[in-house]
């Protein structure tokens, strides 16, 4: 497992994800408002930029359609911010489409800690520091804004099947 | 609480020792963050990442990024307010007779 720093501890009675708006407009839900929302169990393999895949990975979670549902936007970027300070910046487009999910459970089980629980970012079709763990919210944006790997060196969009790694691959 | 699972900040001196002529394990750093000063080798270090991430050890505000491509590295220091680095003393020039 990859880790910018230590491991936060997020209680699950203070947990809340964030959707703010280009205008400064917050959707917010708690833990149990997410356990609420219809959920759905993607099987999925996921590419990490440290050249391992794991083929057919099981998790279970929210799909962004489902959360960015009734969110009023015209932005076409987004930046993903964790508990701890991460940040990660993708195309609005990519959360949407059934490719992009808020995931509490990995194999059957309460995602961990150090994987990124209580929750994190799955985006599997892109690489897997796209999929921010311990997330915590996400910030739609008119102009693209690189988070915490893409202003040091690494690509801002990280498609593993173009294997880009870094800026100009 | 947190987990704290990183190295001490000796191990960047071979991955920095690639960009800098001088021995960045002797060198002193200032944190932006918290304003803490203190060795290079001090600092916490988070290795199992897609770059290296060095941390103040008093508030683990990121000090240090560095990333290294096969052909390029990224060094990222927006963390760090200064280094200092200890130089050989200065020898005193001969003044004029």
């Amino acid at each position: 497992m990859l880790s910018a720093g230590p491991t936060p501890r997020v209680s699950l009675d203070t947990w809340e994800f964030v959707i703010a708006a280009e205008n400064g407009t917050e959707h917010r839900w708690s833990w149990q408002e997410l356990m609420a929302l219809p959920q759905e169990t993607p099987m999925v393999d996921i590419h990490c930029v440290t050249h391992w895949s794991k083929l057919g990975t099981t998790w279970q979670g929210v799909s962004l359609d489902t959360l960015l549902d009734g969110v009023d936007t015209g932005a076409h970027f987004a930046l993903a911010h964790s508990y701890g300070g991460y940040t990660t910046n993708l195309p609005l487009d990519d959360l949407r489409g059934g490719r992009a999910w808020v995931a509490h459970t990995f194999d059957g089980a309460p995602l961990a800690p150090e994987h990124g629980g209580p929750a994190r970012l799955l985006v599997p079709h892109l690489y897997f520091w796209k999929s921010a763990k311990w997330v915590r919210g996400i910030r739609l944006k008119t102009m693209d804004e690189p988070g915490f790997w893409e202003t040091a060196g690494y690509h801002d969009y990280g498609d593993p099947w173009r294997e880009q790694r870094y800026q100009g691959d | 609480m947190t987990e704290m699972s990183y190295l001490d900040g000796n191990m960047l001196d071979g991955p920095l020792r690639e960009l800098f002529a001088v021995d960045m394990s002797t060198a002193m750093g200032r944190c932006e963050n918290c304003g803490m000063t203190g060795s290079m080798a001090s600092l916490h270090v988070f290795a199992h990442a897609p770059g290296l991430i060095a941390r103040c050890p008093s508030c683990e505000a990121v000090m240090l990024r560095l990333v290294r491509a096969p052909d390029r590295a990224w060094l990222d220091l927006r963390g760090t307010t200064f280094l200092q680095v200890p130089m050989p003393l200065e020898q005193t020039q001969p003044g004029p007779l």
